[in-house]
């Protein structure tokens, strides 16, 4: 075999691959599209595209007071900004304690902290079950955010640490020489430099608490006060035994092209944002 | 003694040179003051709640005496002997009780759908890195699984899987695979491993984008070296680049397999609380939650605490993650 034909072959080969793999990644979201534009008998024809397109199933979403789909995004929206705030002030505090200043205790502290990202959310669930009642954060989608912290906090403390460690130490000694109080250099000196770390874990914090399902499941019951994830799981139609997969679809899709926009947009920064979580330590 | 101002105009380094200065002193003060928030935040989400959730395992607490305070110790009860976790004695033996299928299920789950994403993971990645047309198009695509929330992608697939009106079956009959429609999520035989495709679907992009992210940290000359040799690229894969990406493919092996190991979500969506395919974590929330036995599952909890606690430990020895500050 000569070099041209081996050429030939391995590109073949190369865009075969890559075709493949892009239809596995994106046939089943556009599916779900297809499949929330039909209506009526045709949701039930297994056809690859919608015959008579429709925004029904989109619009039967708003329409029905016993679930307030829009109430739910809003909710949702609510505690996802709630989470990101609260991590990210939180997680710029502790990565300037933890990256810049040298103290006993440290290893230890950024070890719980690890170790607190690895729980499973189960461990805690009769426990926090017990707090929320307790301090009056049952059954209000606001009061998500205490929960949510579990997952997040440990994440954005673990990255934000990792970028504040590898500033230039010139920018903070000039601050110190100047008289500048810690809480000065964190707002003054720091908050300027870090806003590509700021993004990328205010992101990916938004888009854990946006997916949460278990907690929001369990700590929420009253209808008005779910997040979407759960919304989703109980659409149910008319009858028990009649689901209407266009609707749900349709939410699904719903929810999901923000998401897919923002992480596109951000792609690069996610990227670095999960490499930096995961594998550098 | 001198101000720390002028201290530290004499001496660079005397932040870390000397230890009892007053500015050293002051910038441990005001570093615990900074962390105390984020201390605080996580005794109370973690630290508390575990705590709570353990002492529960001793005890038949169900919802409502939670709240009442009227709950009573039980010794270990919830853990061994007929009404324990680890019901040794029972009819048909110990990994045929609900817990035991748990855990089965379980790590048959993580294990299969982590070395099926792992592998995945690394030709995309491959793929990914070579030279053609319309490279970043595909980089965005290979995003969306990713960026789906879970439930969604649940959800998507239980419809495509649907055992008379999904796709999965309309197209695997027109190929002639299979010849009558098969209940994917419903039959206990295929639910476990239809559960299992969904997982390796959503997560090979990650898997993908840190094996990429490793890959391009390679030197280039090795390759070009093994190229003007004339070695085969199979060879060169697995005498070459995979003995380098292998600590960084590692590292992310171990942490899927952690999060693998606390699913719940794609399974109760799927496959609701079926017993041939509910995990540790579902089967802690059922009886937690639907059951009402906050004891017995807070004995649960606490094993698959420790389970997960000994994997993590496993995790931060093969990572030899760094805590000094230093890279």
């Amino acid at each position: 075999m000569d070099l041209t034909t081996q050429r030939a072959l391995y590109k073949t080969g190369l865009y075969i691959l890559v075709a493949l793999i892009s239809l596995f990644c994106l046939f089943p979201f556009y599916f779900a599209i297809v499949t929330s534009l039909k209506s009526g008998t045709e949701l039930f024809s297994t056809k690859l595209w919608p015959e008579a397109p429709s925004l029904r199933n989109y619009i039967s979403l708003f329409t029905i007071a016993e679930q307030p789909f829009g109430r739910h995004i809003f909710n949702s929206l609510g505690v996802s900004a709630m989470v990101v705030v609260a991590s990210l002030f939180l997680g710029v505090t502790a990565a300037y304690a933890l990256g810049r200043i040298t103290f006993k205790g440290k290893g230890l502290l950024l070890l719980t902290v690890l170790a607190v990202s690895m729980f499973p959310q189960v461990a805690v669930l009769s426990g926090m079950f017990e707090l929320m009642q307790a301090i009056g954060f049952y059954n209000h989608w606001w009061g998500l955010t205490l929960p949510y912290m579990i997952f997040t906090l440990p994440f954005t403390v673990w990255v934000l640490t990792t970028f504040v460690r590898d500033l230039p130490k010139e920018l903070e000694e000039a601050a110190i020489m100047d008289g500048c109080t810690p809480w000065g250099i964190i707002t003054k000196v720091f908050l300027p430099v870090m806003w590509p770390a700021l993004v990328t874990t205010g992101l990916l914090a938004f888009i854990a608490a946006w997916n949460e399902f278990m907690f929001a499941l369990t700590f929420v019951l009253d209808n008005n006060q779910r997040t979407v994830p759960v919304s989703i799981s109980l659409i149910s139609g008319a009858d028990k035994y009649e689901i209407p997969w266009g609707k749900i679809m349709a939410a699904s899709v719903l929810v999901t092209l923000p998401l897919i926009i923002l992480v596109l947009a951000f792609q690069r920064k996610i990227v670095g944002g999960l490499t930096s979580g995961a594998v550098k330590g | 003694m001198s101000t720390p101002s002028s201290q530290l105009a004499l001496n660079p380094g005397v932040l870390k040179r000397n230890p009892t200065s007053e500015l050293t002193r002051e910038r441990t003060r005001s570093a615990w003051i900074f962390l105390a928030p984020t201390l605080i935040v996580l005794l109370l989400v973690a630290g508390w709640p575990l705590g709570r959730t353990i002492f529960f395992s001793f005890t038949d607490a169900s919802l409502e005496t939670i709240g009442e305070q009227t709950y009573k110790m039980v010794g270990l009860q919830n853990y061994f002997g007929d009404y324990g976790v680890f019901n040794f004695a029972a009819a048909d033996g110990f990994w045929s009780t609900d817990w035991g299928m748990a855990i089965q299920n379980t790590f048959k789950f993580a294990i299969v759908s982590v070395v099926l994403e792992t592998i995945l993971g690394v030709v995309f990645a491959l793929v990914l890195n070579a030279d053609f047309k319309g490279r970043s198009f595909v980089r965005a695509a290979v995003l969306v699984p990713w960026a789906i929330p879970t439930i969604v992608s649940a959800k998507m697939w239980a419809w495509i899987m649907h055992d008379q009106f999904g796709v999965m079956n309309a197209l695997l009959r027109s190929a002639g695979i299979i010849d009558h429609n098969i209940a994917w999520t419903a039959d206990p035989a295929y639910a476990l491993w239809s559960v299992v495709l969904v997982d390796v679907w959503k997560t090979t992009p990650f898997m993908a984008l840190l094996t990429l992210a490793a890959l391009q940290m390679l030197p280039k000359d090795c390759y070009e070296a093994a190229h003007v040799d004339g070695i085969h690229p199979v060879r060169v894969f697995f005498k070459v680049t995979l003995p380098l990406i292998w600590p960084a493919l590692m590292v992310a092996v171990i942490f899927r397999l952690l999060d693998a190991l606390r699913v719940f979500d794609i399974i109760y969506v799927m496959t609701s609380n079926s017993i041939s395919t509910i995990s540790m974590s579902g089967f802690v929330r059922r009886e937690i939650v639907d059951n009402n036995y906050v004891g017995f599952g807070s004995a649960a909890s606490t094993v698959l605490f420790l389970i997960i606690g000994a994997c993590t430990l496993a995790y931060l020895k093969a990572s030899r993650v760094d805590l000094g500050g230093k890279k």
